[in-house]
């Protein structure tokens, strides 16, 4: 499903990735854990097409298609997707309008979807603004319900998020990646971003990465690594070069 | 449901023109229809009970009252554009009378049509009687053949009475050659309420105007709402002013513009002379195509006990908003556009929905077009 080749990137001046080597196949889940500030959102939102992530080198392939230099929105259109834990507020804009606008001729019942994610009646508010961190990854799950990613990112879909919250999310989530499906049915993939590892209680995950310093420093089993992490700190990550 | 407006010789184009600022020739939602093509009045007529539309003239011929309203809020000596009007012998223009508790739900058209290359002048009187509740909405436009010298001058005295409400919806859909000089000012009685609605999505050469509401009720309420884009060499000099004199009074002066390489200038000022008033002003701006938005807010308080405030922000469209919806398979035109269109959206409290609806289908025509 998707392909990253010896990728390096840069923000301004600054190369913040570098060498990423990444794979993850059909049906997959990976989980993505790192220190703060270690480049893992960053990661995200060049695999997105963000402009202010630049790659200087490498790069990344998906569905077999080399998406490197392609604009954000072709690679929505191929089917990657996000869910951003702090998407930007957007003044005049309602939630209920940019859920037609990505529904396009889709034809979903936008009001049943909402009403799933308790979000029916954020339709006519502006998009995030005032939103509860419950709210904003609710209103970025229900996005994605519309959206139907084949591919989709996660960053830190628990952040900020109550317990029951995280239930009602992690079950939405686990739903659009197909999680309720068996095993070799299994069709879209994922990438997670977690710090506290809540959300894997809802979704099965294959493999864990966990980044430091802008690279990929050790790959494994994600709960093995998260006990690891739990116990012992990012400290031994930081050393570590096993791969 | 009053008649069918006769439809005017006019071009296909051009009565889509009347279409987008507002005017529905089929009067299917409208309860009344002022419509003056350069100096002839062509329809003045109005189904509800209780709401008068008359020429200026037949007004005066019938109601001689009138003279204690016109040019009473509106001196004729303010300006050359006053003085204009005021010299004319044959005044033209429309008297909208709402008589004592009538209402209407839905809005009176009054259509100003210039098709010729002169100056159109109107003078308007507009009175919702005590509890009275009034809904207007005026299209300014002109042919799209009409090319230098042509020119609009409007003078428009609003009285909102006690307990009533008059709603005005100006949309102008002019052409680049235009000239446009509204002057008006509204008196506005104890609970009286005033809504005061502008949109200009089109090219003109030049609008100038700055309509003063002086809430002289205890209680009284007046908002207003200018949204406004300004193409490359339209000159907007735009403002809103509110003096609150009654006791409790207040004003909201909402803006929206943008600046597509032309100049707008954002004036705003609130007067509290009175304890107890309130008053909000707030204009945002934002510049898509170097050219020039200059906000002037002004709020002016004399008194303990009444509370100003304003706020002003001119800006760009956010690189992060744009490619969060590119993120959601919008390409970048269409993200940009939809970021335009939920910045205009600007919602005013006491529309009616119909007058909503009209604004918002003005602002989506403008929306097609990628603005």
């Amino acid at each position: 499903m998707l392909h990253i080749e010896d990728l390096h990137v840069k923000i301004g001046e600054k190369e913040v990735l570098h060498d990423i080597n990444l794979h993850i196949n059909e049906g997959e889940t990976h989980v993505l854990m790192g220190p703060n500030g270690s480049g893992k959102t960053t990661l995200l939102m060049t695999i997105m097409g963000f402009t202010n992530y630049m790659i200087t080198e490498g790069k990344i392939v998906y569905k077999g298609e080399d998406v490197t230099r392609m604009h954000a929105h072709e690679r929505a259109k191929r089917g990657i997707g996000m869910l951003f834990q702090r998407p930007p507020t957007i003044s005049g804009l309602k939630l209920g309008k940019l859920l037609t606008a990505i529904s396009r001729t889709k034809n979903e019942n936008i009001t049943e979807l909402a009403r799933s994610v308790h979000m029916d009646k954020f339709l006519e508010r502006d998009i995030n603004k005032g939103f509860s961190g419950g709210e904003i990854k609710r209103s970025e799950v229900l996005q994605l319900m519309i959206q139907k990613p084949d591919f989709i990112m996660l960053d830190e879909p628990e952040s900020g998020v109550d317990l029951e919250n995280i239930s009602l999310i992690g079950t939405a989530i686990g739903s659009l990646l197909e999680k309720d499906r068996h095993i070799i049915k299994r069709q879209k993939s994922g990438l997670v971003i977690t710090h506290t590892g809540y959300i894997l209680d809802y979704l099965e995950t294959d493999r864990g990465h966990v980044m430091c310093d802008g690279q990929i420093k050790c790959h494994g089993n994600p709960r093995e690594i998260l006990q690891d992490i739990k116990q012992r700190g990012y400290k031994e990550c930081l050393e570590c070069r096993h791969t | 449901m009053p008649s069918h407006v006769n439809e005017p010789e006019l071009s296909k184009v051009d009565q889509e023109r009347l279409a987008q600022s507002g005017i529905d020739l089929t009067m299917k939602n409208r309860c009344g229809s002022y419509l003056q093509m350069d100096q002839d009045i062509v329809h003045a007529e109005c189904a509800q009970e209780g709401i008068e539309v008359l020429s200026y003239k037949k007004a005066f011929e019938k109601y001689d009252w009138l003279n204690d309203y016109a040019w009473k809020v509106v001196s004729p000596e303010k300006d050359d554009v006053t003085k204009y009007v005021a010299a004319q012998k044959d005044p033209k223009g429309y008297v909208i009378i709402a008589h004592e508790g009538s209402s209407n739900i839905l809005p009176i058209q009054a259509c100003l049509y210039l098709g010729r290359g002169q100056i159109q002048h109107v003078h308007n009187i507009i009175i919702a009687e005590e509890g009275a509740e009034l809904h207007i909405i005026s299209g300014c436009t002109s042919g799209a053949h009409v090319g230098k010298g042509g020119a609009h001058y409007g003078i428009s005295e609003f009285y909102v009475k006690k307990d009533a409400k008059i709603s005005f919806t100006m949309i102008h859909n002019w052409t680049e050659d235009i000239e446009v000089y509204p002057r008006s000012a509204s008196v506005i009685g104890e609970n009286g309420v005033f809504l005061s609605n502008y949109v200009c999505m089109q090219p003109v050469k030049k609008v100038q105007m700055y309509p003063t509401a002086t809430l002289k009720g205890d209680n009284s309420v007046a908002r207003f709402s200018t949204i406004v884009i300004a193409s490359k060499e339209s000159f907007m000099d735009l403002g809103s002013r509110a003096i609150l004199e009654g006791k409790g009074a207040s004003a909201e002066l909402i803006t929206r513009a943008i600046t597509k390489g032309g100049t707008i200038i954002s004036r705003g000022h609130i007067n509290g002379k009175t304890a107890g008033t309130r008053g909000h002003l707030e204009c945002k701006g934002l510049i898509l195509q170097d050219g020039r938005i200059y906000a002037i807010p002004e709020i002016e308080g004399s008194v303990v006990g009444t509370e100003l405030s304003h706020e002003a922000a001119v800006g760009k469209l956010a690189r992060d908003e744009i490619e969060y919806l590119m993120s959601r398979g919008l390409d970048e035109d269409e993200a940009t556009a939809t970021i335009i269109r939920g910045f205009l959206d600007v919602k005013i409290t006491g529309l009616p929905e119909s007058l909503q609806k009209q604004i918002d289908a003005i602002i989506d025509v403008a929306e097609k077009s990628g603005f």
